[in-house]
């Protein structure tokens, strides 16, 4: 039996499909690479027998007519697993086991695939180099020492070390698309309210999107496809036809306009950066896109305004963890407000500890009006900006993160510059919006670099096309060597 | 804004987390370079604008109060550090 993990979801379907591997040889492959594998750190918690299980449940009687036929997937541990541990990479959900599946993982398992294990991520995905999880950092397979990104770092990681033929994340401020370009794969967030939240531990509720992890684009619109959809129990779901990305894909770019905005071109942004998005934007123009420069005036101020309205929303989504109903609780406390106050002080790490401090200060009496509400009448602007340029241009292309991965330690004792590092990617959260990072090059160290192309509300297809397109046309030896094994 | 030490340890005391001298100087310190960070909004005249309350363009939809689920009482006890038959338990709030 060939190892054809290194294969790209679609292709390994396929394989799938024409009977050349059975699942369960498929999930035995993916089993002993994981195995192999302990030095990234990737994962919290394995299912590997009840993933062996799945597979041969769905040997024994497959349904070549799913999306995911036999398909076996890690997922972000922020996604609730029925009756499977889900820690969201805290220490104050270290033991908690709950009780039913998020909407987002259901529509997978629906969708033919199964469980194969839960994948390492910042604590409460508060984190841009998964150095904040209660279970050590994920070690990107791109290079010992290099951070994967964050916070879906174990997702990131995992899917590029091939631990996973696909898999998915969650995006707040950028927490699909930056570790994805940190380690050379796809990822996609989609426009709010697109995936179901239920089920998904909260961060900032206003502005937490599931999302695909990808190889391909490809692969991208598969996952997007089986993991998307209204849910009467998300009460900010959309309600609108289901969409066939993966049929719909195609490569016809010719006449899309693509905006540029000159905003994206921060100070001491790294030289190569620049070469990589001046490279993109003759890649698109060459397929028949029109280039067009704009402004998106408000850019400077869209981290700033993410970093009130974020840690507000956090402070209150993690007023829930108490020591009570679940999750970790003190031993010391001589009454029930100590009790709370230890719990909470032993369960959080530093970066969650600080965010919560954030956002319980920017809403308390007295500065709601000059932190909050201002942030939320900046967050208006930011998405005018966005809106006024879309009647001109189909999708914005810019680069989706500042540098490529940087080495573990390196920013941690910063938390504003380690906050910088989602510069391109946080605009588009704060105003809803459809983005999607891609592989675009590497760096002089060989690192990957990656491009991102924002859309329209729900114009995720018209990404998905572009991307797609872009794909065929950039070639580059993406292929990373298996130090850990 | 400089965040103090007496001001973190006001505001940890409202999100309930206990702090000891050190880490409350620490995040003094942190919180303080966050604050300059975030008071660059200061520099946008935002009085004419309307803030921003939902990017959907839609008003949440609400749902009939229906019981969907149930009888998981002893799976949802299963999680509590601390409890009995019934219940979870917690520290005693009354003499």
């Amino acid at each position: 039996m060939n190892d054809i993990t290194n294969q790209s979801l679609d292709e390994i379907i396929k394989k799938i499909k024409s009977k050349e591997i059975s699942s369960v040889e498929l999930t035995k492959l993916f089993i002993k690479n994981i195995e192999n594998a302990k030095k990234l750190n990737t994962f919290v918690t394995t299912a590997f027998e009840q993933a062996l299980d799945n597979a041969k449940k769905f040997d024994d009687n497959p349904n070549f007519d799913q999306l995911l036929p036999g398909i076996p997937l890690a997922v972000k541990d922020l996604f609730c697993t029925s009756n499977i541990r889900t820690t969201a990479g805290s220490n104050i959900l270290n033991n908690f086991v709950p009780t039913y599946e998020s909407t987002v993982t259901k529509n997978l398992w629906d969708n033919g695939a199964f469980l194969l294990g839960k994948l390492n991520c910042d604590e409460f995905a508060m984190g841009s180099s998964n150095e904040t999880s209660h279970f050590g950092n994920v070690i990107n397979p791109v290079g010992d020492k290099l951070v994967p990104g964050g916070s879906s770092g174990g997702s990131s990681s995992a899917l590029a070390a091939d631990l996973t033929p696909a898999t998915i994340g969650t995006d707040t401020g950028g927490s699909i698309r930056q570790p994805a370009s940190f380690t050379g794969t796809v990822g996609l967030k989609p426009t709010y309210g697109l995936c179901s939240r239920w089920g998904i531990v909260a961060f900032a509720s206003s502005l937490d999107q599931a999302g695909p992890m990808t190889k391909t684009v490809t692969d991208c619109s598969l996952m997007l496809e089986a993991m998307s959809g209204f849910d009467e129990k998300d009460s900010t779901s959309i309600k609108k036809e289901k969409e066939k990305y993966s049929k719909n894909l195609k490569d016809n770019i010719k006449g899309l306009k693509i905006g540029i905005p000159k905003e994206y071109r921060v100070n001491n942004m790294p030289k190569e950066i620049d070469k990589l998005w001046e490279n993109g934007k003759k890649i698109l123009k060459d397929l028949g896109a029109k280039i067009i420069d704009i402004s998106l005036p408000h850019t400077k101020y869209a981290l700033p305004t993410y970093y009130i309205v974020a840690p507000a929303e956090a402070s209150s989504n993690l007023a829930r963890y108490d020591g009570v109903r679940y999750g970790h609780r003190s031993k010391k406390g001589k009454d029930l407000i100590e009790m709370y106050e230890n719990t909470r002080s032993e369960g959080f790490g530093d970066e969650v500890k600080r965010r919560i401090l954030i956002g319980t200060y920017v809403l308390s009496s007295g500065y709601y009006d000059a932190y909050y509400l201002k942030a939320q009448k900046v967050r208006q602007l930011i998405k005018k900006d966005f809106d006024d340029n879309f009647t001109k241009v189909d999708a914005i292309l810019t680069p989706s993160t500042p540098s490529s991965a940087f080495k573990i330690g390196e920013k941690t004792d910063n938390p504003v510059s380690m906050y910088l590092n989602d510069i391109f990617t946080v605009p588009a959260n704060l105003a809803g919006l459809p983005a999607i990072a891609f592989p675009a090059g590497l760096d002089n160290k060989g690192y990957p670099l990656g491009l991102q192309l924002i859309g329209k509300v729900l114009d995720e297809q018209k990404i998905l096309n572009i991307a797609y397109a872009f794909e065929k046309n950039c070639k580059f030896n993406n292929e990373i060597k298996k130090w850990w094994v | 804004m400089v965040i103090d030490k007496e001001k973190i340890i006001h505001v940890s005391k409202l999100a309930r987390i206990s702090l000891d001298k050190k880490k409350s100087e620490a995040l003094a310190k942190d919180l303080s370079s966050i604050f300059k960070f975030i008071e660059q909004l200061n520099e946008l005249n935002t009085d004419k604008i309307e803030p921003l309350s939902s990017i959907l363009n839609e008003p949440l939809r609400s749902r009939q109060d229906l019981i969907s689920d149930g009888k998981i009482r002893d799976k949802v006890l299963k999680n509590s550090p601390k409890k009995n038959e019934e219940f979870f338990v917690v520290p005693k709030v009354i003499e």
